[in-house]
């Protein structure tokens, strides 16, 4: 944990965000225990979207690059994980891993390599029209990508073909043992993300952001950061397009269309794009605000926009933001009183 | 012959509306610095207010031809909308960055998407009584609704209009003043306030125009308006954000494009589009007549 030791001294918190995570993995390993299994699955779709989120702020709060075109990566992840069923009949959700996320680092590599040569609002346009190049292909080349009907992906076996859900009652076991496959990758690409905005690319990464002309003074070779940046932020948002497919049990163009980039923009913000956890807090609960919204009202988008507004409005920061501000006033009036 | 004639006259009808819609959309960010991503609802609404106004005439009477005058009435609500939207919604942001201006608008999408299925519910709108009774043209054998040309018409009229608005009037001036340097334009006393208003407001005008005549061809449904955008988004891209004739020369380049993509290439039709953008970006990150 050398990548730690360098984050602490800086985080006057002490080992506190350890203990904090260790909480937070312990309370939605023993969520299953008391929730049910609609509940269960929700929480399941949570931790995807936040391993995408996590993947996004990369580069929107640790590079300063707001991409507009992450539908892209997220899609291409589930296309490839139905394409190597279709084609190659692999049933197996490690194998899914393994040959999906070198699909999904080399595409990124390029759409990255074109992308990070610009910065502001023409990076977003760029990821923007990227991103829909391959929607349409995948809209439009139906015998190959379904077209709208979209591509099939039953439940795989998990753990080398150890867990398989054939046979009856498949669906409550799937889930069971899914939640706990996601949150074990989950976990994992937690703690790499968290190693990497802690390592001194990370802060390379951030010195960028706050003044590139600084940091080019100090001799980082910018563009290159920014591209290892979306080559990383774009592998791990596919990984949670990876997981996400067998869950959902389909996969459409509509997870390549740019509304859903929106989608995860809009995650980021709720959970606060400023704080390493902001975006898994805003992955989750923009999951449940989504479903719940989608449940009750037919006009749920004009539910979700009003929020999105209201939330730039008045909670800038996000959620995390806003309950780290209200933590540190409590802590100072507190220490102003002894 | 007359095929290609009439292909020609195709990607006129769809540069004109594309035009509409996309020199708002870069006259927004020229002036006021914001990509509107809740521009593509706005043309859908005007489409919806003018189909349905369309349907009142009718019912109540009105003589089809007569009918042809919601169009700007269309075009005045949507830029009503406007007026009431960028103090409410977009002033509070003009200090924030960009990421915030983005989603603002994208936040408006989403609402104003909504509105639309709540008022005018999921079923799609016609207004082809219109297009039906204006007559239709022959060309070399071959008949061509007459209303494509009105449009395309349309779209010239409007086109030069706002041209002589920008270049040729007072307005204009304080409108590439405040686009130039607003804060200089602020000091030398000039209502930075309004003119962003104004700004708005013409680009929802533009925007519900396109909507308005392009519904009788082709009838209101939900998601035009996503799907439109993108769209404008590549020919603004094309063309230069911010720039009026960027916008033109990017329409035309965009509606011939698709309307060969559609005869020769349907499957790639709009992935070629998309790296016509891209390349674009690559090459000349201001698009061809871009400053900015």
């Amino acid at each position: 944990m050398k990548a730690a030791a360098i984050a602490l001294p800086r985080s006057q918190t002490g080992l506190w965000p350890y203990a904090a995570a260790a909480l937070g993995v312990a309370v939605l390993a023993a969520v299953p225990e008391f929730v049910g299994l609609y509940q269960t699955q929700l929480l399941t779709y949570g931790l995807i979207m936040a391993i995408a989120a996590l993947g996004f702020n990369l580069l929107l709060g640790y590079t300063g690059l707001l991409s507009f075109g992450h539908s892209a990566y997220f899609g291409l992840g589930a296309y490839t994980v139905a394409f190597l069923l279709q084609w190659l009949g692999i049933h197996s959700m490690e194998f899914y891993i393994l040959l999906g996320l070198p699909v999904a680092t080399i595409v990124s590599a390029l759409f990255g390599y074109i992308c990070v040569r610009h910065t502001r609002i023409f990076f977003g346009i760029l990821t923007l029209a990227l991103s829909q190049v391959l929607y349409s292909l995948a809209l439009k080349f139906f015998w190959v990508t379904g077209g709208t009907d979209g591509l099939r992906v039953p439940r795989p076996t998990l753990l080398a073909g150890m867990i398989d859900f054939a046979g009856s009652g498949g669906f409550p076991r799937f889930i069971r043992s899914y939640y706990y496959y996601v949150l074990g990758v989950f976990v994992l690409s937690a703690a790499i993300m968290w190693v990497i905005v802690h390592s001194p690319f990370g802060k390379a990464l951030q010195a960028i952001r706050d003044n590139e002309i600084r940091a080019r003074f100090l001799g980082l070779r910018i563009r290159r950061f920014r591209w290892a940046a979306f080559l990383l932020s774009g592998t791990f948002t596919a990984l949670a397009g990876i997981l996400w497919v067998p869950l959902n049990g389909l996969t459409t163009p509509d997870v390549l269309y740019w509304p859903f980039s929106g989608e995860i923009v809009f995650m980021t913000l709720l959970g606060g794009f400023r704080n390493f956890s902001g975006p898994i807090v805003g992955g989750i609960v923009f999951t449940f605000l989504k479903t719940y919204a989608v449940a009750s009202t037919e006009y749920w988008q004009l539910l979700l926009g009003s929020v999105l507004v209201v939330l730039i409005l008045l909670l800038p920061t996000g959620i995390v933001g806003a309950l780290s501000q209200l933590a540190k006033r409590v802590w100072a009036t507190r220490e102003g009183r002894t | 012959m007359s095929i290609l004639a009439i292909q020609v006259l195709n990607s006129l009808f769809y540069a004109s509306v594309l035009f509409l819609i996309a020199a708002g959309l870069s006259l927004i960010f020229g002036v006021m610095r914001i990509v509107n991503l809740a521009h593509g609802s706005l043309f859908a609404i005007g489409a919806y207010i003018a189909a349905w106004l369309v349907g009142r005439a009718i019912g109540l009477g009105v003589p089809v031809v007569w009918a042809l005058l919601v169009i700007p009435i269309a075009a005045v609500a949507v830029a009503l909308i406007g007026i009431v939207i960028e103090p409410l919604l977009l002033r509070p942001f003009y200090r924030r960055a960009e990421e915030y201006q983005l989603l603002v608008t994208f936040g408006l999408l989403l609402i104003l998407e909504d509105l639309m299925r709540l008022v005018w519910g999921g079923l799609p709108l016609t207004a082809d009584t219109v297009m039906d009774a204006l007559p239709v043209v022959h060309i070399g054998g071959l008949v061509y609704p007459g209303y494509n040309i009105l449009v395309i018409g349309i779209g010239i009229v409007a086109a030069v209009a706002l041209w002589f608005l920008i270049y040729e009037t007072k307005f204009g001036v304080l409108l590439r003043a405040t686009s130039q340097d607003r804060r200089m334009a602020a000091a030398l006393g000039l209502n930075v306030g309004l003119v962003y208003v104004a700004a708005f407001a013409i680009g929802c005008f533009m925007a519900g125009l396109g909507g308005a005549i392009v519904v009788p061809s082709h009838a209101a449904v939900l998601g035009m308006g996503v799907e439109a955008l993108v769209l404008a988004f590549v020919v603004v891209v094309v063309g230069g954000l911010g720039s009026l004739k960027g916008a033109l020369v990017g329409a035309l380049i965009v509606s011939f494009v698709r309307t060969a993509g559609i005869q020769f290439f349907p499957e790639v039709e709009l992935a070629v589009l998309y790296l016509i953008a891209a390349v674009v970006l690559i090459a000349r990150p201001t698009g061809l007549f871009g400053t900015a």
